[in-house]
């Protein structure tokens, strides 16, 4: 599939690499943003990689559409390179019971023990596809086929913030309480998103990736009690 | 300061947005209709994108504890009870000068939302570039939320002189055509007979609206049977239409998510935007796609008219002088007194 050009309005231009989730497409999604970013171009406000595109959201009156429609379409194919800034992380959870109510579920429908699903999900690298829906919420992926599920039929009205949760062929983070649709798996002590650092007040960035480590709910209020009292610096949860 | 009494329904603090900041999945969030809180922010000598207060359906009622001059931006049914006791009404479109004691009830609203600003602006930190609420997150604002009776609202002294009274001569005029549209991304995701049915039908906005989006009650879109109502999550705007596999719409507004899963079937206009912040539960709305060259001369014409509308603002004739002058039988027939409010 070429890369075409979808208009969001008048604001905003989406370069649309595919509609599939695939690491491939992401890859390029980045290229492109980091070969958009070195043009400099004056009027744009937000520039948001998803798994499969780059939307541009910008103000017509101070850049030209059709220049930038040029631009996005001269930089599709960008040479793909590792980017120098993405960070390996090492996140606790604390899978099943109140804290990942669906987890049973999740093994019964599968037809997997539960352990077998905690030792799949702390066994694969989970690479940070985009980060949306709400601050700081990461779309992690790619999970085994086995573990592809449809969402629930009926959403949850209020996920508990820092649900680790998977649908389909992805896992995510809650980092807020939300409405969501999501199988709830686990939860992490970890803050996803912090405004008193405003440099980078999310966690994670796209194309970070992260292992997912299983504790004890003892170890869980223990961390939790630690982040809240301000003992822990988001560095502390980079992988070794 | 100014101490709010009572906030019968959410209103918050918000500014021009907190752009930057959607990779990371923070919403734009701001200002419903941003011309408005340009103009309250004219009415009180302030630049442009000072943080106001946004309400809906109907405002709070406020005491002032020391002078402060605001502008009302919208159809407010406001009074103000003077801390000597008398009791008059606050006309809209217009600043107004407030002592200490006075109490302000802004009332109900019968323009959808309405702007107060404050000489100075209000003193909230500025998180992420912007002083914008986003409740969802607990962020900017009066501590991330929805102001509440007890609160108190500073106002930020950056040491200019308090205007004079100034007041628009007539309230800007709100356009109560279609709502014009552009083709979404994914228009090809739904079949011609739901395009049709969404072009030339009427609907009516459900009681699922807040400042994330409008829900739409109107002919059911049915998607392309080949491509089904998900898709592999993209980008979203304030604007944009997006339609999950119910058929029935949802126009995202400031606070939407970044990113959505749903099939976009068209984005509405940056010039029109603004005017769906207005509308209410039960009121209907209709729309017409327009091209993009005509979407973006729109949004320059927007531009254009709010700079003449600001350009446009008179200061108030005193009323007191006014009266002494009638009562003297000075200038009988000169002077049109309904334009001095």
């Amino acid at each position: 599939m070429m890369p075409c050009l979808l208009a969001l309005g008048d604001g905003a231009l989406t370069l649309e690499f595919g509609d599939r989730i695939d690491a491939g497409l992401n890859a390029q999604v980045m290229a492109t943003r980091d070969a958009l970013a070195a043009l400099h171009l004056i009027g744009i406000s937000d520039v948001v990689p998803t798994w499969r595109s780059l939307t541009v959201h910008f103000d017509p009156l101070q850049l030209d559409r059709e220049q930038l429609a040029a631009c996005l379409m001269q930089t599709a194919d960008a040479p793909l390179q590792e980017s120098a800034l993405t960070t390996r992380w090492q996140i606790p959870v604390v899978f099943g019971g109140e804290f990942g109510p669906d987890l049973g579920a999740v093994a019964r429908t599968t037809g997997h023990s539960e352990d077998a699903v905690v030792a799949t999900l702390c066994g694969i690298d989970l690479r940070v596809f985009l980060i949306g829906f709400l601050p700081g919420f990461p779309y992690l992926g790619e999970l085994p086929e086995w573990l592809h599920l449809p969402r629930q039929k009926t959403p949850r009205a209020a996920v508990p913030a820092n649900s680790l949760a998977i649908a389909g062929a992805q896992a995510a983070i809650y980092p807020w309480v939300s409405p969501g649709g999501w199988h709830l798996l686990g939860r992490t002590p970890v803050r996803l998103f912090d405004l008193a650092d405003a440099a980078s007040p999310a966690l994670f960035a796209p194309g970070d990736s992260l292992r997912i480590t299983s504790i004890s709910a003892a170890e869980y209020h223990r961390i939790a009690a630690a982040v809240a009292a301000g003992e822990i610096a988001p560095s502390h949860w980079r992988a070794p | 300061m100014i101490e709010v009494l009572a906030a019968p329904l959410p209103a918050s603090i918000q500014d021009l947005g907190r752009p930057g900041y959607r990779h990371l999945g923070v919403p734009l969030s701001g200002a419903l209709d941003a011309e408005w809180l340009a103009l309250a922010n004219a009415l009180t000598g302030n630049p442009p994108a000072t943080a106001g207060l946004e309400m809906r359906l109907m405002g709070p009622r406020l005491r002032f504890g020391n002078e402060v001059t605001l502008g009302l931006a919208g159809e407010f049914s406001a009074v103000i009870d003077d801390a000597d006791g008398t009791r008059r009404r606050a006309a809209n479109w217009r600043s107004h000068t407030l002592n200490a004691g006075d109490v302000l009830d802004l009332g109900p609203l019968r323009s959808g939302i309405g702007y107060l600003a404050v000489h100075g602006g209000f003193d909230v930190p500025n998180v992420l570039g912007s002083r914008s609420t986003y409740a969802r997150a607990s962020m900017g604002g009066l501590n991330g939320r929805t102001i509440a009776a007890g609160d108190r609202l500073n106002i930020r002294h950056d040491g200019s002189e308090t205007p004079n009274p100034l007041r628009l001569p007539h309230a800007p005029p709100l356009d109560a055509g279609p709502i014009r549209l552009i083709a979404g991304p994914q228009h090809d995701y739904f079949t011609d007979a739901a395009w049709d049915s969404f072009v030339s039908g009427e609907y009516t906005v459900t009681r699922d609206a807040d400042r994330m989006g409008l829900r739409l009650d109107g002919p059911i879109l049915e998607h392309n049977a080949a491509l089904g109502a998900d898709i592999v999550s993209d980008a979203v705007a304030p604007g944009a239409i997006q339609v999950p596999g119910d058929g029935r719409p949802i126009v995202l507004l400031a606070d939407c998510q970044t990113v959505g899963g749903y099939p976009k079937i068209a984005t509405v206009i940056h010039a029109d935007v603004r005017r769906l912040g207005h509308l209410l539960p039960g009121q209907k709305l209709r729309f017409t796609v327009v091209s993009i060259d005509e979407a973006i001369a729109a949004r320059r014409c927007a531009a254009q008219a709010l700079a003449t509308c600001i350009g446009g603002i008179l200061p108030v004739a005193s009323e007191y002088n006014l009266d002494a002058l009638y009562g003297a039988n000075l200038i009988d027939g000169v002077i049109d007194a309904g334009t001095a409010y």
